[in-house]
């Protein structure tokens, strides 16, 4: 047992340093410091020069442009960039829907998604809820029907994150109504977004920003090689993609960069008789976070440095759940304090979605950007199977209850 | 980075388990709480057979090498146990100034009789007025010839009651919260003028009060008016192995807990299959899988040279493990209902002993605030 990291993974965190310094845009940084989301154009900026070095899908199995890295290795890659701040390669394409191409899809699939998907030539969205199908993920409805060389699609999908920019979506289907089980009916599609009978309508969230879509199915046709897998076995795909989800959604990284950042922010933010960091009570809930976080860290690297010997057992590892909850309440505590920490000028209200509303500046832009992103974090314990799903189950499958 | 045991402390495991789980349930553990001392001699000497007294200790001194993983591993152990024996006042407190402040001479004098069992050791420090603070030293230590004469109380000395030797703090210069001036002396238990008063501790332990009235110090270490490092230091490795003697009470509340919920029935079916009492139960394993990563990292940080990374990380241990503490312990008789609530049943007893971790060594409230004070973990950006 050896907590360090050693040499080697040390000089890597410095190559990966040196290679953010060189190739992220500084305008991405500071965006995305100051809290905003970076704009399409930045995350395929970014996510370009990474799968130019080799490193957009480092998980994907070798021969599909993966690295063969250690569980560890990665971690530090997006330790990194979270810390940097860089946006992360898009989850739809390298953390979703990749992995499940590359597990269960065919040939033909993976030559012609995988390479595009790396390099974000095209930008894929999620097509899981419903508005009658969240934490029951199973009773989804919209349904396909095969239709000789085609899946005839109808119903609604909801929640879709950044659809606005997408080309593909992957979705699941009920497409046999009759089976016995609600899992056992449901298809994996991957859909052109451009396809006839497609409609996405945006939902704007109380933040204000645009994030999340509707999108409509409308008898739109697709092809049959467009399915992944077995036709009634997704079910197998989205569990396979969802286990996937809940070791990244820790977010250590971005956390730690976010705690850097309200430490220096509130040893200058007025506190009444000191700043903010001065004052007892703001001071001991940042600590207790920090200390929370540190946990959380370490509970991450024994998870990742466990997972060869979890992969063997082919056994879920039961501290992932805990990742989820731990870090989705991390993150959230760490947004209340910016709250805290902005007073009266975090009344002032940002437009996410415009660019220069602030200008000439009302109020400093982490101030005007710390309800927003309060308000949106709300998601963080919803999403990815909600804590309570996450709870529910840690109580089946590893507490015997 | 690598969380594997080895072979070695694969085995160390495997073998203490083997011993409790033979020798140390929780009937045992009553009927060795009964015997004079408030704990089994027997048990002891097995420890020492199994290596366990002597692990810590360089071989060069008599003991076997180990490192704080293996502290991590043993203190674990007993906590499962609710072990009643001195290890951690004689083997991790006492054997603390041993390994980090005794010269050779006295390491070598006094390790081979902690290995084999026969010294039993203590730390005398806590006083009425010093509450958490390791510098708060009113005990004096006065010059007398080529030696040093003690006086002053101590208070809860873990084990002060059985003691052989103690190591003790005493000023030799300056006034009650310098933190200069602090000297470690060792003091023998039957010296002229030491007198202690021994009681149970509120987890069934024991302690002693400790009077010294004008006691001959048999040697000091170090410098007599720096030892505020070297009580830090040792107080440092006492967190880590509080730590994960807090893990095994906290996995082991958790098993009772859910060996419970499964068992017990109420309005038809097992108390377990209510959804409320399962989100508790996940909570629970929450806390003990991030208590179990922060001795882990604790273990990690009694190595790290920077003094002050050091004392921060062990601030954010003792900290986190007094919050998961109160937590798991507080649902785990809960979850129990009536039955957690009597002094048969083992699940109060680990409840009390997690309470009384967090009070060692500075509770939760003391660390938060000297972390926060410390600058926290986290550079500012």
């Amino acid at each position: 047992m050896d907590l360090r990291f050693n040499d080697e993974e040390r000089a890597f965190r410095q190559e990966v340093r040196e290679f953010i310094a060189a190739n992220l845009p500084n305008e991405t940084r500071e965006r995305m410091a100051a809290g905003r989301t970076p704009t399409k154009a930045m995350v395929v900026q970014w996510q370009r020069a990474l799968n130019a070095k080799g490193w957009a899908v480092p998980h994907w199995p070798v021969e599909h442009g993966g690295t063969g890295w250690s569980a560890i290795k990665r971690f530090i890659l997006s330790e990194e960039m979270q810390q940097w701040p860089a946006p992360s390669p898009l989850g739809f394409n390298c953390a979703m829907v990749g992995p499940v191409i590359c597990a269960f899809g065919t040939e033909a699939q993976k030559q012609r998604f995988l390479p595009r998907m790396k390099n974000l030539d095209d930008w894929w969205a999620q097509g899981f809820s419903e508005p009658g199908a969240g934490s029951d993920l199973a009773s989804l409805k919209c349904a396909s029907k095969r239709e000789g060389e085609f899946f005839i699609v109808n119903g609604q999908k909801t929640w879709t994150t950044l659809a606005q920019h997408a080309d593909w979506i992957f979705v699941l289907v009920r497409s046999n109504p009759a089976a016995a089980k609600p899992q056992e009916g449901i298809s994996f599609l991957l859909v052109d977004l451009a396809s006839p009978g497609i409609t996405v309508r945006p939902i704007i969230t109380i933040d204000g920003a645009h994030e999340v879509n509707e999108v409509f199915f409308d008898d739109v046709k697709v092809p049959v090689e467009n399915l992944v897998g077995t036709e009634n076995k997704g079910w197998d795909c989205a569990k396979f993609l969802l286990s996937n989800e809940r070791t990244g959604q820790a977010r250590v990284g971005a956390s730690k960069e976010r705690i850097r950042r309200l430490k220096r922010i509130a040893a200058e933010a007025p506190g009444g008789a000191t700043p903010m960091l001065q004052n007892p009570r703001f001071r001991d809930k940042l600590t207790e976070v920090e200390a929370q976080l540190k946990a959380l860290e370490m509970t991450t690297l024994r998870v990742l440095a466990n997972e060869n010997k979890r992969l063997a057992e082919g056994k879920p590892d039961p501290a992932s759940s805990v990742l989820k909850i731990r870090g989705t309440e991390i993150q959230q505590a760490i947004s209340e304090l910016f709250v805290e920490a902005a007073g009266p000028y975090g009344l002032v209200g940002a437009d996410p979605e415009l660019d220069r509303w602030n200008e000439p500046e009302l109020a400093p832009e982490w101030a005007t950007m710390a309800q927003p992103t309060y308000f949106n974090w709300r998601k963080q314990s919803i999403y990815g199977g909600s804590n309570e799903i996450q709870r529910n189950i840690m109580a089946k499958a590893f507490l015997g209850l | 980075m690598d969380f594997d045991f080895s072979e070695e402390q694969r085995m160390l495991a495997d073998s203490l388990g083997k011993l409790i789980s033979d020798r140390y349930g929780f009937e045992n553990r009553k009927a060795y709480a009964k015997q004079p001392e408030g704990w089994s001699r027997e048990i002891w000497a097995a420890y020492a057979e199994m290596g366990i007294l002597g692990l810590p200790f360089s071989e060069e001194d008599g003991g076997f090498g180990g490192g704080a993983v293996e502290t991590m591993i043993v203190a674990e152990a007993l906590g499962g146990a609710l072990g009643l024996e001195p290890w951690f006042a004689t083997v991790v407190l006492g054997g603390g100034f041993l390994r980090h402040g005794a010269d050779a001479a006295m390491r070598q004098a006094l390790v081979p009789l902690v290995a084999e069992g026969s010294l039993l050791l203590a730390f005398a420090h806590t006083e009425p007025n010093a509450r958490f603070d390791l510098h708060h030293v009113e005990t004096t230590a006065t010059r007398d010839g080529d030696g040093w004469v003690l006086r002053g109380r101590k208070g809860v000395v873990l084990h002060g009651d059985v003691a052989g030797k103690m190591f003790v703090t005493a000023r030799t210069a300056g006034g009650p919260r310098d933190e200069a001036g602090i000297g470690v002396f060792l003091v023998d238990a039957g010296a002229a003028g030491l007198t202690r008063r021994g009681y149970a501790t509120s987890d069934g332990l024991r302690a002693a009060e400790i009077t010294l009235d004008g006691v001959r110090a048999e040697a000091v270490l170090g410098n007599p008016a720096g030892g505020l490092p070297l009580v830090r230091r040792v107080v440092e490795d006492a967190i880590a192995a509080l730590a994960s003697e807090a893990v095994g009470a906290m996995d082991a509340s958790l098993k009772l807990t859910l060996e419970y919920m499964r068992t017990r029935k109420q309005f038809g079916r097992a108390i377990g299959a209510f959804q409320s009492l399962q989100h508790r139960a996940a909570d629970m394993m929450v806390s003990l899988e991030q208590a179990r990563s922060m001795a882990m990292y604790a273990a990690m940080m009694t190595d790290e040279p920077d003094a002050g990374e050091r004392a921060r990380a062990m601030h954010a241990v003792k900290l986190q493990m007094g919050r998961f503490s109160k937590f798991v312990g507080q649902q785990a008789i809960q979850l129990h209902g009536g039955i957690g609530m009597t002094m048969e049943y083992a699940v109060g007893h680990y409840f009390k002993r997690l309470t009384t971790i967090d009070t060692q060594f500075g509770d939760a409230e003391h660390h938060l605030s000297a972390l926060a004070e410390a600058g926290g973990l986290f550079e500012a950006a």
